[in-house]
């Protein structure tokens, strides 16, 4: 019977310059998504470096000078831009793991930041200075912490002014360890940080916004502004 | 284990490019110089008409065996060298009346047995055969008028054993009329790459033409778990019979338009290809066997395999995503943020890339075999009901028939 031996090696050649092919395409797709990565952090490092100068300076200007947007406002997309990559990548990679730091980072900066400025303005000048510090582990230990997650990027989409800063428990960085040891965080995660009160369990929107009553601030002035504003609609009618 | 089903599923998709690539490799090498310089339509002029048996089974097929005999009646070729014989396997309905209609015609012979099953009903006509060639129509199936001359036309080859038909569906309608037409297109090409390889492992029961003398040969047809037209092909090619096509040679199917007559035929045939194959198992990774036994049967069962695997492992990624969003609408309630598109979250994973040529290779052998079928367009609604939910609707059949293999259950016909 016949036989095409050249012509399955051929065909083992074409199937694997396409396989290879396709190898390089999502190599480098994949390292532009992690450059798109680093960027981001390097803009947020400079606006840190920035707001942190300007703070500095600030003796010799009032905080009204101080603008409203000082805070970064990339951090929420790169989170999740890096949550992504690491669903993707897995845990495990080390050019992940990197990101993961220096964006764990970031966020420890962006807080102290928060917090100085808060301190010396006034909370009007940080947007509330509403923030959140969740602890949570993608080890398979943490069976709350993936609904925890719904919460809080649900409260973040809610409240823009609000800035969640998660940290993955078990991150092998120095200065997340200290910041652990500083608020005494026990491994019963998920944990969430609010005003100095740390919450162990599943926190759902209602108990968060009893931990936080600023957001139930919000709420009410929202519905205060509704309700005006269909007061004004009404008015204009019967006139 | 994650790393074990990624390794699973990039192996899975090599060799299923590799396949594609494979056949797409032959048609185009063998298709230019076949359809030139030995079109057996390109010498249907000086063809030499051989004398031919037609045999059809019916067993309880009154309301298609007359249009399926008309249709033999009007093939263009020399009526005295055509002879019909209608076996009517033990019909409880009122085909053996229907069929007394041709009692008189010499064309026609009229045989009548106990149901026995089409195996029998084959055997039991082939008895009565005395022409060079015969061949086998299934009784909801209709000829082209010319596709008796175009298949005779290859026995000129000296060597052809048998000939076999491209099959299309008879005005196919609804959902399931569509995917099967795209399906049977499918097949056309399919065909016609394992004639160029020498490798057809079926020839289909709706006229397949063989030389009389096969039968003497290799002896007649066998129960072989309700696919017979497949064990004969198995037969001739492990007997180093070589089988031919003609993909314009059209014979005309009705297929079955519900969903559970589908089920059953499609169980039945990989259920017999399954089984036959196990029968068979010693011509798989054989070089003596050629092509056949080194690709073409391999990939066969390996479609079975990889359709089950895919399927399977888009099930449980569709399992996993629709708890996650469970999940999330009980814990925050249900949310939408509107769409907003960013290229960072398209999915840019070597499977995609893969993939998408697959795909590529499928649209390409979609639109080749459309020109086969000599179809106008090169893609129809068909082609794209086909690529939507075939690989959907074949698992409901693979895996049962895999099911009926392990713990040997018997198939039926209907």
């Amino acid at each position: 019977m016949e036989m095409s031996w050249k012509k399955y090696a051929y065909t083992f050649v074409i199937t694997a310059v396409i396989f290879i092919t396709a190898i390089l395409a999502s190599n480098y797709f994949s390292q532009k998504k992690m450059d798109e990565i680093k960027n981001i952090e390097s803009r947020i490092a400079v606006d840190i470096l920035a707001s942190e100068t300007q703070f500095s300076l600030l003796s010799e200007l009032s905080c009204k000078e101080i603008s409203s947007g000082l805070l970064s406002k990339e951090l929420a997309t790169l989170g999740d831009k890096l949550s992504y990559t690491e669903q993707n990548r897995g845990s495990d990679d080390a050019e992940v793991l990197n990101l993961k730091k220096y964006y764990s980072l970031l966020q420890i900066k962006d807080f102290i930041l928060m917090q100085k400025i808060k301190d010396r303005c006034g909370s009007t000048q940080t947007n509330g200075g509403l923030s959140i510090m969740y602890f949570y582990s993608n080890k398979g230990d943490c069976s709350d912490c993936e609904r925890e997650g719904f919460v809080l990027t649900k409260l973040r989409e809610d409240y823009p002014e609000l800035r969640v800063y998660s940290f993955d428990y078990n991150l092998d960085l120095s200065a997340l360890q200290t910041l652990v040891s500083i608020y005494n965080i026990k491994k019963d995660l998920p944990a969430v940080l609010i005003n100095d009160k740390i919450y162990y369990g599943f926190k759902s929107i209602d108990d968060i916004k009893n931990a936080l009553p600023a957001l139930k601030a919000i709420d009410a002035q929202k519905a205060k502004e509704v309700l005006l504003k269909s007061k004004q609609a009404t008015s204009t009618k019967t006139n | 284990m994650h790393i074990v089903s990624e390794s699973i599923t990039y192996i899975f998709l090599f060799i299923a490019l590799y396949i594609e690539v494979f056949f797409l490799i032959t048609y185009f090498e063998f298709s230019e110089k076949k359809l030139k310089e030995n079109s057996p339509t390109s010498n249907v002029g000086q063809i030499k008409f051989l004398s031919v048996s037609i045999i059809v089974p019916v067993w309880n097929e009154e309301t298609t065996i007359l249009k399926t005999i008309f249709s033999l009646l009007k093939l263009n070729y020399p009526k005295e060298n055509i002879s019909i014989l209608i076996v009517d396997d033990g019909s409880t309905d009122r085909t053996w009346n229907v069929i007394q209609k041709f009692s008189r015609n010499k064309q026609i012979k009229l045989l009548r047995k106990e149901n026995g099953g089409k195996y029998t009903a084959l055997n039991y006509a082939l008895e009565f055969v005395d022409t060079e060639l015969v061949g086998c129509l299934d009784a909801d199936s209709f000829v082209h008028p010319e596709a008796l001359k175009r298949i005779v036309a290859q026995f000129s080859d000296e060597e052809i054993m048998a000939v076999t038909p491209s099959i299309k569906i008879f005005e196919p309608k609804g959902l399931l009329g569509l995917i099967q037409k795209a399906e049977y297109m499918f097949g056309i090409f399919l065909r016609k790459v394992f004639y160029y390889l020498n490798a057809i492992y079926i020839t289909p029961g709706p006229f397949s033409i063989f030389r009389r003398s096969v039968f003497d040969k290799i002896g007649y047809y066998r129960h072989a778990h309700n696919t017979e037209d497949m064990e004969i092909a198995m037969r001739m090619q492990k007997n180093n019979m070589k089988i031919g096509n003609v993909h314009n040679a059209f014979v005309y199917t009705i297929a079955p338009t519900n969903i559970k007559t589908l089920y059953k035929q499609r169980l039945r045939w990989v259920y017999g290809f399954l089984k036959n194959a196990i029968d068979y198992r010693d011509m798989f990774f054989k070089p003596q066997y050629g092509n056949l036994g080194m690709v073409v049967l391999p990939a066969a069962g390996f479609s079975v395999l990889s359709t089950m695997y895919f399927f399977g492992a888009m099930v449980l990624s569709w399992a996993e995503t629709l708890t996650t969003q469970i999940s999330k609408i009980l814990t925050v309630g249900f949310s939408w943020q509107g769409f907003n598109f960013d290229f960072f979250y398209v999915n840019t994973d070597i499977l995609v890339f893969v993939s998408l040529i697959a795909v590529l290779g499928t649209f390409l052998i979609i639109a080749t075999s459309r020109g086969l079928a000599e179809e106008k367009n090169k893609f129809g609604l068909d082609s794209v009901l086909f690529l939507m939910f075939y690989t959907f609707l074949a698992p409901l059949w693979m895996s049962r028939a895999i099911y009926n293999v392990i713990f040997t259950k018997e198939t039926k016909w209907r």
